[in-house]
């Protein structure tokens, strides 16, 4: 039987991983990746706690179905968003897309 | 230890080391390709959790559909992302220190907490149970309706965003 410290600690390392792309990533679709592996991790808790505490309540699962609904429109909208920079500006680099920066 | 300890040791360190690899390697398409490796074992995770819907929902969606999507942007942005120049930005270590601190208090959190140990038996059919309060209007269908509403301004807004535009520039 795993603990669910288990689970706990690896979503959140899985959390942090994601972190540290989107915190130090230069790429802006290498950000979007580090975003995925931070909502998985968030799903992953979700789906841990749903077993070790409720099992034959669904609402765990159901939440979790929102975020993946949420998790597809963030990709399609953030990726919609970085072709759009590239066409105009050539780049995806963080750094440069510096067009509302006062 | 038991053989399911072993299991979860196996997949969840093979998707941590898919996850460190998505976060560090330069190509960006070999990231892109890690991340479904990781995505993988994430769903197996899901198994272990007896969240078989979760598990194919995983492999489906996120792998199928937005890992896919990643893929594409990779490859239409492709230019400046030969390896020239650094793939990381100057004050990476600050963002390292950030994560590990954050990894450091969470861990110690979780493991000072006592928790609740699985519940005996069988967690029975749980997709039946799921698709039934999607739809029933005493528990989940509007946070269903809504995000079914969120995908479709999900859907017309990134076309708006990524259509060129008309106006020559």
């Amino acid at each position: 039987m795993i603990p669910l410290a288990w689970y706990l600690t690896f979503a959140a390392a899985l959390f942090c991983l994601g972190l540290y792309a989107v915190l130090a990533r230069q790429n802006a679709v290498a950000i979007l990746m580090g975003i995925e592996l931070m909502l998985n991790a968030v799903i992953v808790n979700l789906i841990a706690f749903w077993r070790y505490n409720e099992p034959e309540n669904v609402s765990g699962q159901a939440f979790a179905i929102i975020v993946f609904a949420v998790a597809a429109a963030e990709a399609a909208v953030g990726l919609a968003l970085i072709i759009s920079i590239y066409r105009r500006r050539e780049t995806v680099m963080a750094e440069e897309i510096d067009m509302m920066k006062w | 230890m038991t053989a399911s300890q072993i299991f979860f040791i196996l997949f969840a360190s093979a998707t941590l080391v898919a996850a460190y690899l998505v976060v560090t390697v330069r190509n960006l398409i070999h990231a892109a390709l890690w991340l479904v490796a990781s995505l993988l074992g994430i769903a197996s995770i899901f198994v272990m959790l007896d969240a078989s819907f979760m598990a194919t929902v995983e492999v489906v969606l996120y792998i199928g559909a937005i890992a896919i999507l990643i893929v594409f942007a990779v490859m239409l942005t492709r230019r400046v992302m030969e390896d020239v120049g650094p793939q990381r930005i100057n004050t990476w270590w600050f963002g390292a220190i950030l994560a590990t601190l954050f990894f450091v208090s969470a861990s110690a959190l979780i493991w000072l907490t006592k928790w609740p140990t699985l519940p005996e038996g069988d967690v029975g059919n749980t997709v039946l149970i799921l698709g039934k309060s999607l739809v029933d209007p005493s528990k989940y269908v509007v946070p269903f309706e809504i995000a079914s509403v969120l995908l479709i301004v999900a859907l017309i807004g990134s076309i708006a965003v990524a259509l060129p535009s008309k106006q020559p520039e």
